[in-house]
């Protein structure tokens, strides 16, 4: 173990954490002392569930999941705030033992008096914040504020002090928890150099968020948890992947699907199901961009319907009908349809880039001037694609060809 | 996991109090003037209803003095114990997101009442001087009586702040005790006037011995103290009770300590 430990920052070991939620709260000792024969009930919340990983020294690692997926619960147990249920935390190192930037400011104190603080909580004596004290007002850019009142600061200048006096505290493992939210690029740029430098310096950084762009853009490797679970952990693009399927997953799950719930009026004609298939028809939610996709319209006709005209609407998720193809404008003609039956649209390597995108389906008459039936989002499936995205909906199928000038007729 | 430095958490404990200090004073120019204002009336008050009113001070000698010491050294007491009771609970944004040992911010909150203390017997001599009582060559041994006082109140304080994060009526229970404890310790009364047998059980408290022994030590040798009345060995109960309820106090905090981040 101690040859392996050498380039081992923390180490993660089975580790479960619970809470225990009292279904009654007692907060008074007069409540306590009522009840002490009751029976306590209790439920337990799972927050952490048997997690392993290690992070090297000199590692970039990050930790994503969505909200109150039990990643600020890890990050407080290695920080030693919250003691593990069950499992193991090691950590090779001094570490930093704060999560957020700029707590334990005070409003009512100076930017000065808050460098001292904010050191002093931070494990720095008097001596070195006295050392460090020029360098860390000059990096937050705040020379002339240095005798205002904190209270008095934009949001801004806070998170740059902040982050100014967390990074000098001398730790070997760095925890953070979203900080580059604020700030504007021009300092954002320079917290990024002060993370290149880190990693030059082979300092361990912890750095938790519910965002891919700044995983993407830093970390070695990547953890992704859900229900504390582990998921998976790699590289950030793999690991990325996941994660946005996760999201569709969950959105999916939100939205439900509220196809068939027509009203109870009579119809000639109705829509019974809508489903998203893949090319070997299995229902599927999820598409690579480029993949085939299947719409398949289950419809009921009480009558014969002649000439019935069957269409599709995609929008994306802000609503902007992405195309509208239709079976009149394809060509095709529907002599008539009696009784249960499908349709297909077969979406040929789909050009969309990656997003939501929700269906629309309507079936017209031949003049498509009367909606028989329809159903609006009855559908939505998710597009992902692993090539960097350089915005616009569709992807086009086009190519490039290069003519310099004595090409030229 | 975690190493015990104390050393570098002296820096913080020194600039959490020194912003307790800040801000308290700081708000208002009056500030100290405040804080000093507090005891010095309640000293009035009692000096007129006990010597004008009741007569029980008059017949004591140095009466208005024995006092003001006890005065000061209560509320001392009283401001330590109270500011430590919130001390953990009111700090409960620096605990849930920073590890620190947690006992930090209870030293800290008594150690700004100990500052306190130190400006209001400064005071206490000056009105010594005005009084024309000489100080006896004792006084120097009063920093003991000091260092014991600080660990008795650190040990009650220590337990109040963590039973507080978990019942939160501590607070008003303790205003009660300490109502009844402010009149089971002679303070604005003289321990003579007490019938013979209650004076031996209020000299087992440590409050009436560290207030019966300042007076010893810095008014008049006449006072009486622990050893006086109690004899030995039963002189040594308060003192080691301080002792005892600071050790009792601390581990109650360090067993307690851990489950703060997640009850608060």
């Amino acid at each position: 173990m101690a040859a392996a430990g050498d380039n081992i920052a923390i180490s993660v070991e089975k580790l479960s954490k619970n809470f225990r939620i009292p279904h009654e709260k007692h907060s008074t000792l007069k409540a306590t002392v009522l009840n002490v024969f009751r029976k306590k009930s209790y439920s337990e919340l799972e927050a952490l569930r048997d997690l392993d990983f290690q992070v090297r020294k000199g590692e970039f690692f990050g930790i994503i999941g969505r909200n109150g997926c039990g990643k600020s619960t890890l990050l407080k147990i290695i920080a030693g705030i919250y003691m593990p249920s069950s499992g193991k935390v090691r950590v090779n190192g001094r570490i930093s033992p704060f999560l957020e930037l700029g707590v334990g400011f005070n409003p009512e104190l100076t930017a000065r008096e808050n460098i001292y603080l904010n050191g002093a909580i931070l494990g720095l004596s008097r001596k070195e914040i006295d050392s460090k004290f020029d360098e860390i007002i000059h990096f937050a850019e705040l020379e002339e504020f240095v005798d205002m009142k904190v209270q008095n600061f934009s949001s801004g200048m806070h998170v740059r002090l902040a982050f100014s006096v967390a990074i000098r505290a001398h730790s070997e493992i760095l925890l953070i928890d979203e900080v580059l939210a604020v700030g504007d690029a021009n300092f954002q740029e320079k917290c990024i150099r002060e993370f290149s430098r880190f990693k030059e310096e082979k300092r361990t950084i912890l750095f938790v968020t519910h965002g891919m762009d700044m995983v993407e853009k830093f970390c070695d490797r990547v953890l992704l948890i859900d229900k504390g679970r582990k998921v998976e952990l790699g590289n950030p693009k793999q690991v990325s992947l996941e994660y946005s399927r996760l999201n569709a997953l969950e959105k999916e799950r939100r939205e439900g699907e509220d196809v068939g719930a027509a009203d109870g009026s009579e119809r000639k004609i109705e829509i019974t199901s809508v489903e998203s298939l893949d090319e070997h028809r299995k229902p599927q939610k999820i598409f690579q961009s480029g993949d085939d996709i299947i719409l398949r319209i289950g419809y009921r006709a009480r009558t014969a319907v002649e000439k019935p005209v069957f269409g599709i609407a995609f929008y994306n998720d802000v609503g902007v009908c992405v195309a509208g193809p239709n079976t009149r404008t394809s060509g095709m003609v529907i002599d008539s349809v009696e009784g249960e039956g499908s349709i297909e649209l077969r979406v040929r390597k789909n050009p969309f880039n990656e997003g939501s995108y929700y269906t629309t389906v309507v079936i017209f008459d031949w003049e498509i001037l009367n909606p028989l039936d329809h159903i609006d989002k009855a559908n939505s499936f998710k597009v992902v694609t692993e090539e960097k995205n350089y915005g616009g909906m569709i992807k086009l199928d086009a190519a490039w060809e290069n003519r310099p000038a004595e090409d030229a007729p | 996991m975690k190493e015990l430095q104390p050393y570098k958490y002296s820096g913080m404990v020194r600039e959490l109090t020194l912003t307790d200090f800040k801000l308290k004073y700081k708000a208002s120019f009056f500030g100290y003037l405040w804080s000093l204002a507090k005891p010095l009336m309640f000293f009035g008050v009692l000096l007129v209803v006990f010597t004008k009113f009741f007569k029980i001070g008059g017949a004591v000698p140095n009466y208005p003095v024995y006092l003001l010491l006890g005065i000061v050294l209560w509320t001392f007491f009283t401001e330590a114990s109270f500011s430590s009771l919130t001390s953990i609970v009111g700090r409960g944004d620096l605990i849930r997101k920073v590890y620190f040992p947690r006992i930090v911010l209870t030293v800290s909150a008594s150690i700004t009442a100990l500052i306190t203390l130190f400006l209001n017997i400064i005071v206490f001599f000056i009105f010594m001087a005005f009084a024309k009582v000489s100080v006896p060559w004792t006084a120097p041994l009063f920093i003991l009586v000091l260092l014991e006082f600080f660990i008795l109140t650190s040990g009650i304080s220590l337990f109040l702040a963590s039973l507080f994060v978990r019942f939160r009526d501590i607070g008003h229970i303790w205003e009660v005790t300490t109502q009844a404890l402010f009149y089971a310790t002679p303070i604005l009364y003289p321990l003579s006037l007490v019938p013979e047998g209650f004076q031996k059980l209020l000299m087992l408290s440590p409050l009436a011995q560290v207030i019966q022994d300042g007076r010893y030590l810095l008014i008049s040798n006449d006072t009486a103290t622990a050893a006086s009345v109690l004899g030995y060995p039963l002189a040594l109960v308060p003192y080691a009770l301080s002792v005892l309820i600071f050790v009792v106090g601390y581990w109650f905090f360090q067993r307690e300590a851990y489950r703060f981040a997640e009850e608060i």
